[in-house]
């Protein structure tokens, strides 16, 4: 059996950056593995710019963006494997995939990054009743269609959920020439960015209609329309409220779900909340040696925090391979959360392993305004950060250092509150 | 040129005429008005063989059902589809209703059903854990089984075409016209046909075909059933089909494993006007979500993957109205097939096809080949079977739907087969690609790519499920004005 140090799992944003930043660390034995003819995953696809401001501080392209990794991972000399699918990953880091040329083949790795990204949400899933015709995409499917292979899925255009991806295929219907005639939300706010609602929606004058969902779908064969209505707060339709829209094409932008069938077989614990693997501090999963980053961990609204993020994982499983990743989890602390986030990623820390700084990534679950996010250690306030808005559709981030924990002394909690200013 | 018969209708009923027809000499067109077989009812069904206790004693129901039960193993290993004989359990929710489930069985023993037995509480928490705390006894009949309704519709059409059958899609026939003579003109959407026979398999229409020629007319009203479909990890929450005997709970949906390791949930009886309105509802889901938990605790609903409805052809009287109208010689119905309709299939196939061989004087097809190799599944090989098959062929190595991890070597073989995948229902129901959790976003452009490839079209033109459904609908930029 081949036997490889680091194996990646996905050749996306994420990927590409942890594969960078192992090699950097010192790591020579790095394959990536990925299941599309190409690198750079779902950015290949999304080719408006506004990708890398926080990286490169200029504007990319999604091909812009995920070239410049591209480019660092070929500079190295780090081997890849395209057109190739991984079937399994055994508790024991033996990873099964195939391809073409190779058939069916093992590696023994000693350390695993997943890097499989997340799928959309799809119809099926959301149980909207109605007929099931062609014209039923969802927005990455048609942003593929588009912008891949330069062909129109629809004309005449309804968006049903306000994701990024949404918003995004929004505006790039309208500039081909289709109709967006109207972008339902489920719930009172928006899942996507602020600035995409304004320069997707509000620059073209398409209605966004908050608490509104599809209700049927119409059409035997193509779709010739839906109805909408508005949700009352327990997000069920309002008799009387029906809209009917003459369409050729529903869009469905309604959450985006991180792919971990292969954690769930290699025994990964997954959390409900993000439907990706709980990590500690090095983001390394229940699986030691096994690390996790960018949306296959948490849905993320920025690549360039995914590239943080994934760079990151990458330093810690070369860290693993040299034996620098005690193994022992005794020293881990659970990160609690109160007064706002559903989440935080990581999800406990060990103070011992911690980096110089660790970026601490969570979102809250309703529109949240002027507030202060705090850290404690203990009953002692470290941190004390405010935020004028906090939304459901952007991420919050708070940097944790070092001495915080070195200042703070032998610490028992540690809490992340968000409280009213 | 006159055919000996035409068939209307490729679903199952209609491909299972065909297929056991071929068994003669004979000239057989099948026409069918979708892009496909198994556009109709067939497609959308509780994918179950049922055992055959359900159906009056001494009705055709009862007879073809069990007939084609006990016909339905063997069928899989001559066609090559996907049968599991998992067993089904009817529970019982009530001490009050425990005489009915003794008449269920009474009535099971009279229609021949074998092996079936009533069990207890214990027993039936044994069997599956997660039934009603309310349940107190069951009908437990091993033979019931669950089958995939695509791979047994597509199998009796494909082996009814290797053996000379001809299909005709995308035609929709019109009127049937009974000749002076003898024979039958059937006019179509794509030109006349002459034939000595007619078959009526038209589903939720045969009752306008039949009415056509024959007399007493006949009235069918689609009865929509909605369902959902779960995800692969609910697999496992049953392992038998639970049916829930109607009693003072009320009427309730099955909850049942599928072939392909995914759970099934409903149906739901309505009776609509519409014979195309395969539209859920708003009230159907939700009453399926709200039924399946009368007999079996915490069905993970959550983990859905589709919803979808289908339309039994019920007839008034309740029967399958089978054989040669009275007075037509050469006029066969095969109408009001609901449930038990799949199961049935089979044994429908037969005995039509006997009739019609008898009416029409059809010698045997000696060179008859009742066997057919199905599209492998590689997923279900060893991995040196599968290294193998990827040394012969290595788009069996390139996996195109991740969900259901099927690769482009199934799809190039539903595709290029006899009758064939043209479309990406078509290849779904053949091969599964775009069957799982993410529906089809995934993969969907890449096998409307091999479609294309195959097919020599361009992109364009593949469609769903035939020419009114179009995936693309223009270039890009090309509608700016």
């Amino acid at each position: 059996m081949e036997k490889v140090n680091i194996v990646i799992v996905g050749g996306g944003p994420a990927g590409l950056a942890a594969a960078a930043a192992a090699y950097d660390a010192g790591e020579r034995s790095i394959l990536i593995l990925e299941r599309d003819n190409m690198l750079g995953g779902i950015l290949n696809q999304c080719i408006h710019n506004g990708f890398g401001l926080h990286t490169f501080k200029e504007e990319l392209t999604g091909p812009e963006y995920a070239r410049r990794f591209e480019e660092q991972v070929e500079e190295r000399g780090i081997a890849c494997k395209l057109n190739t699918m991984v079937m399994d990953i055994s508790p024991e880091k033996v990873v099964t995939a195939m391809n073409r040329t190779d058939g069916m083949f093992e590696i023994e790795a000693k350390a695993i990054v997943l890097a499989m990204g997340c799928r959309e949400r799809s119809r099926g899933a959301l149980n909207i009743p109605g007929y099931r015709p062609a014209g039923i995409y969802s927005a990455g499917t048609a942003q593929r269609l588009v912008n891949i292979e330069g062909y129109m899925p629809g004309r005449e255009v309804v968006i049903l959920g306000s994701g990024d991806i949404g918003l995004i295929m929004a505006r790039r219907m309208t500039l081909e020439g289709a109709k967006v005639k109207v972008v339902a939300e489920l719930m009172p706010y928006s899942g996507g960015l602020k600035r995409n609602i304004v320069q997707c929606l509000d620059d073209f004058g398409i209605p966004l209609k908050l608490s509104h969902t599809v209700v049927d779908i119409e059409g035997k064969d193509r779709v010739t329309g839906v109805t909408i209505a508005e949700v009352d707060s327990h997000n069920k339709p309002i008799p009387g409220t029906e809209e009917h829209y003459s369409c050729d094409t529903l869009l469905l932008s309604c959450g985006l779900l991180p792919e971990n069938e292969l954690s769930r077989q290699a025994g990964v614990q997954l959390s409900p909340v993000t439907n990706g693997p709980v990590v500690n501090e090095s983001l390394e999963t229940s699986i030691p040696g096994v690390f996790a980053a960018g949306n296959v961990l948490h849905v993320h609204d920025l690549v360039d925090y995914v590239s943080e993020e994934a760079a990151s994982a990458g330093r810690n499983a070369a860290a693993y391979v040299r034996g620098e990743l005690a193994e022992d989890r005794s020293g881990e602390i659970p990160l609690e959360f109160a007064g706002g986030p559903r989440y935080t990623v990581p999800a406990a820390i060990d103070p011992e392993k911690m980096n110089d700084t660790l970026t601490v990534r969570f979102r809250v679950g309703a529109v949240m305004k002027n507030r202060f996010v705090d850290l404690y250690l203990d009953d002692e306030r470290v941190l004390h950060r405010r935020r004028q808005v906090m939304a459901p559709g952007e991420m919050e981030e708070l940097v944790l250092k070092r001495t915080m924990f070195e200042k703070h002394g032998p610490v028992q909690k540690i809490t992340i509150r968000v409280e009213e200013a | 040129m006159v055919y000996d018969a035409i068939i209307i209708g490729a679903g199952v009923t209609g491909s299972a005429v065909a297929r056991y027809l071929m068994r003669y000499r004979a000239k057989v067109l099948v026409v069918e008005r979708a892009s496909d077989v198994c556009e109709g009812t067939s497609k959308a069904n509780s994918a179950i063989v049922h055992a055959g206790f359900d159906a009056e004693t001494g009705s055709l129901m009862a007879k073809y059902n069990v007939q084609g039960s006990e016909m339905m193993e063997a069928l899989s290993k001559e066609l090559d589809f996907a049968y599991d004989r998992c067993g089904s359990l009817v529970v019982c929710l009530s001490e009050e209703d425990l005489p009915k489930l003794q008449a269920l069985y009474e009535n099971g023993v009279k229609n021949g059903v074998r092996d079936l037995r009533i069990i207890g509480r214990e027993e039936l928490l044994e069997m599956e854990p997660n039934i009603s705390d309310n349940a107190v006894a069951a009908l437990y009949a091993p033979t019931g089984a669950i089958v995939c309704p695509f791979e047994l519709t597509i199998s009796l059409a494909e082996n009814a075409a290797v053996n000379g059958a001809e299909f005709r899609f995308n035609t929709e026939v019109r009127e049937i016209k009974e000749n002076a003579g003898g024979g039958f003109t059937v006019k179509t959407s794509e030109g006349d046909f002459e034939t000595r026979a007619v078959v009526n398999a038209a589903g939720v229409y045969a009752d306008i075909f039949h009415n056509q020629i024959a007399e007493p007319k006949i009235h069918i009203t689609p009865r929509k059933g909605e369902y959902l479909l779960l995800d692969h990890t609910a697999y496992g929450h049953v392992t038998h089909t639970i049916f829930q005997l109607p009693g003072q709970y009320g009427k309730g949906v099955l909850v049942s494993p599928t072939v392909h390791k995914n759970i099934l949930v409903g149906p739901t009886a309505n009776d609509i006007d519409n014979p195309e309105g395969v539209n859920t509802t708003a009230a159907g889901l939700a009453e399926v979500m709200e039924k399946s938990a009368l007999a079996v605790k915490n069905v993970p609903t959550r983990q859905t993957i589709t919803s979808f409805a289908g339309l039994r052809a019920h007839e008034d009287g309740h029967e399958f109205v089978i054989g040669e109208a009275e007075g037509h010689p050469g006029f066969f119905d095969c109408a009001g097939i609901e449930s038990p309709g799949l199961s049935s299939a089979p044994a429908i196939g037969e005995v039509v096809s006997d009739m019609i061989a008898q009416r029409l004087g059809l010698s045997e097809n000696k060179d008859f080949t009742g066997k057919r190799k199905g599209i492998v599944k590689a997923a279900e090989l060893s991995v040196s079977e599968r290294n193998e098959l990827i040394r012969r062929e290595p788009a069996y190595g390139q996996i195109i739907c991740r969900c259901e991890s099927v690769s482009e070597g199934e799809i190039l073989d539903a595709i290029r087969r006899p009758l064939g995948a043209t479309t990406l229902d078509g290849v779904k129901r053949r091969v599964r690609a775009g069957m799982g959790r993410c529906q089809a976003g995934f993969c969907s452009p890449r096998v409307m790519e091999i479609l294309a490839r195959e097919l020599h079209r361009d992109l364009s033109e593949i469609t769903k499920k035939g020419p009114d459904s179009p995936i693309i609908v223009g270039t890009a930029k090309d509608t700016i004005e």
